[in-house]
């Protein structure tokens, strides 16, 4: 995973609430190889026609947004089902931070583990910052992980919060396999003693 | 002290705790489908062995062909591929793995509690969101995605943050015609599809209590669609009836020490929720949701909303976006829409007495629109066709077909035709879930097969049964 630290970008604000991740990444391209990069795939429906052209009106096909580094939504971003290939395709299009009213809870996980930094704002502070990107098309916000901060182009400032666990893995890049593994004796032992309380739960005929 | 099914599973299972309060979770049983591919590929690039390979247990089900358990039905190579590297990764692990081929096989939340792989108490994942279904049975079950799944074959373990604890309590008997599926729909329109985030949910109330299994599995199943990281209910009687002689469930003298752990489980009375919801179930009519958000539900007796009338400008926004998607009148009466396929299966609503609801309704008259059937297991199928269900439906116009997750994914190619509309008995009404430019309306298996004959939204309740 790509550590996260400071990160100005162009924010392109994306108005739609309820955006599910059946829109995100819809379900026909789930089964791609990961390493061939899932950009083309992300809000497919939303950006393209069936024929490939683009859709003009989408926020992601104008030219500031394009660029795109952050996206500011609305309520209840990423609701639905459990697909890591929504994060994976905001991250290999080259948006790094959601900022949402809410997020969907899977969604929210998957995406601390695919380098993605969701911001919950309250969403009052999501309207304002939409406002301000479409007045100001191209305008960028900084999203300070170390300090929990995001700062609009106005300068206001809003914090927001983040388990430490999940905030070290990102800041330092780290999966959390190898952090786990650091405590294979007590999973062993929990294992055993587990192993003797269930014992019904290993005892079955394949 | 007073405590919760929640946390008395978590307890169970909680191997330590992290310096920040995330708690390293034990995993009982771990379900695997098609779709964990990605998963088993992160393990293999790093070389990492399965750590608990009998207590993994899979079989395929988002892209198999409903028209043949052949491998060789399954006409995407993409969708093939995850299918046959389910057998190679299963067989390479020692994984129990319901084959296409198996008698056993099916969609994973409706296999694990069939087989009784899924019991109460335990922590059970999945790489899929419809994961919460298995709390029905009491387990403490929910869906990761493919890292904390890799997580998951490398350790039998998840860090998680405890949840908040939200009771849902529903009271009364339901009304003739009102469902398992109504419930739930009723309650997400209540509490919104966000409404139990951060939230495990577990129902209560004389309403689930008088429930059989499979309709507190759908209860469940929908969970996810109100936002909330769990669905759970109390085991009780019911549970244990339901689970004794299943093939994965404990025999003999295990048995009973399986049953003196359940019977601790429920809820202590004094044990206290973050949030009580309560609803009034004998008050509720059939459900059928308008709108692309599983909280768009409305008793079928009701109307489409009108934009005009919404005082609030965002949510009148997304009335007309929705609307002007679902290809809507304001007002309009939901008896109104005509539909132009219907599909019943599904993880929500695909069980034995899903199916036998539905053919109550298809014995009366002739399906004058498409209509898909696709049981929710091998083992329903087999059971259904016992009992003469896929004659009922096949002299009712409607296709009976193989198991799997067919229409309510799409990933099979069973899919909705751009701009068509389909009365579905699945889970989610999302934007171009059932195919590009699809126009899904929730329902439950009753009232899918009477839109099936009249094609139409219909109330059940007029069919008369």
């Amino acid at each position: 995973m790509e550590p996260f630290a400071v990160l100005e970008g162009i924010a392109a604000p994306l108005d739609l609430s309820n955006v599910d991740t059946d829109q995100i990444l819809p379900a026909r391209y789930l089964r791609r190889p990961r390493k061939e990069g899932y950009q083309t795939f992300l809000f497919r429906d939303r950006r393209f026609r069936e024929d490939g052209a683009e859709i003009p009106e989408f926020v992601l096909n104008q030219a500031p947004f394009r660029k795109a580094r952050i996206l500011v939504a609305d309520r209840n971003f990423g609701g639905g089902s459990s697909r890591e290939q929504a994060p994976w395709g905001l991250t290999d299009y080259g948006i790094r931070c959601v900022i949402a009213a809410d997020f969907g809870d899977i969604f929210y996980f998957n995406s601390l583990k695919s380098g993605l930094l969701p911001v919950q704002l309250d969403i009052a502070a999501c309207v304002a910052l939409r406002s301000q990107l479409h007045t100001e098309p191209g305008a960028t916000l900084r999203v300070d992980l170390p300090n929990q901060a995001v700062t609009g182009p106005d300068g206001a400032t809003y914090p927001f919060k983040i388990d430490a666990f999940r905030k070290r893995c990102l800041l330092e890049g780290l999966d959390d396999i190898g952090l786990t593994l650091r405590h294979d004796s007590a999973i062993t032992a929990f294992e055993q003693a587990y192993r003797r309380r269930f014992e019904w739960l290993f005892d079955y005929r394949r | 002290m007073s405590k919760t099914l929640y946390e008395k599973i978590w307890e169970a299972h909680a191997i330590l705790e992290g310096d920040d309060g995330q708690t390293l979770l034990h995993v009982a049983r771990h379900v695997a489908h098609d779709g964990s591919s990605h998963a088993f590929g992160f393990l293999q690039d790093r070389g990492l062995p399965v750590r608990r390979p009998d207590q993994v247990f899979a079989t395929p089900d988002h892209g198999v062909s409903t028209m043949s358990h052949d491998v060789t039905a399954i006409s995407d190579p993409e969708q093939r591929r995850v299918v046959e590297l389910l057998t190679q990764n299963t067989k390479k692990f020692g994984i129990v793995h319901f084959a296409l081929n198996d008698a056993r096989q099916g969609i994973v939340h409706v296999v694990g509690p069939e087989q009784g792989i899924t019991q109460p108490g335990m922590v059970l994942v999945c790489g899929d969101s419809h994961t919460s279904t298995h709390g029905a049975l009491g387990a403490l079950a929910f869906g990761l995605g493919a890292s904390d799944i890799l997580h998951v074959l490398a350790t039998q373990a998840t860090w998680q943050r405890r949840a908040k604890t939200m009771r849902i309590t529903v009271e009364g008997k339901l009304a003739f015609g009102v469902t398992a599926k109504d419930v739930i729909l009723a309650i997400i329109a209540k509490i919104g599809a966000n409404g139990a985030a951060g939230h495990v949910i577990e129902y209560a109330g004389s309403t689930l209590r008088a429930m059989s299994i499979e309709q507190r599995l759908t209860v469940c199943n929908m969970s996810i669609e109100a936002g909330a990281r769990a669905g759970m209910v109390a085991p009780d009687e019911t549970t244990y009836a339901y689970l004794k002689g299943r093939p994965f469930a404990p025999k003999a003298a295990q048995w009973d020490k399986a049953l003196a752990y359940w019977r601790t489980l429920p809820s202590d009375p004094g044990a206290v929720f973050d949030r009580e919801v309560s609803l009034d179930a004998s008050q509720l009519a059939p459900m059928v949701t308008w709108g692309n958000s599983p909280e768009d539900a409305r008793p079928v007796t009701g109307n489409v909303p009108d934009p005009q009338a919404e005082q609030d400008p965002e949510r009148r926004a997304y009335l007309l976006r929705t609307l002007d998607y679902m290809g809507l009148t304001p007002g309009m009466a939901l008896t109104d829409i005509r539909v132009d396929q219907v599909f019943i299966g599904s993880c929500t609503n695909a069980r034995l007495e899903d199916l036998r609801a539905a053919s109550e309704i298809a014995k009366r008259g002739r399906a004058v629109i498409p209509a898909l059937v696709v049981p929710g297991s091998t083992q329903v199928k087999l059971a259904a066709e016992a009992e003469g269900l896929d004659r009922i439906f096949r002299d009712a116009g409607f296709e009976w077909r193989e198991s799997g997750c067919s229409m309510c994914v799409g990933m099979n190619g069973d899919l909705v035709g751009r701009g068509k509309r389909c009365a579905s008995t699945s889970n989610r009404n999302f934007i171009g879930r059932q195919g590009k430019e699809s126009r899904t309306h929730l329902l439950s298996p009753a009232m899918a097969a009477a839109a099936a004959l009249t094609g139409r939204i219909t109330d059940v309740r007029e069919l008369g049964v």
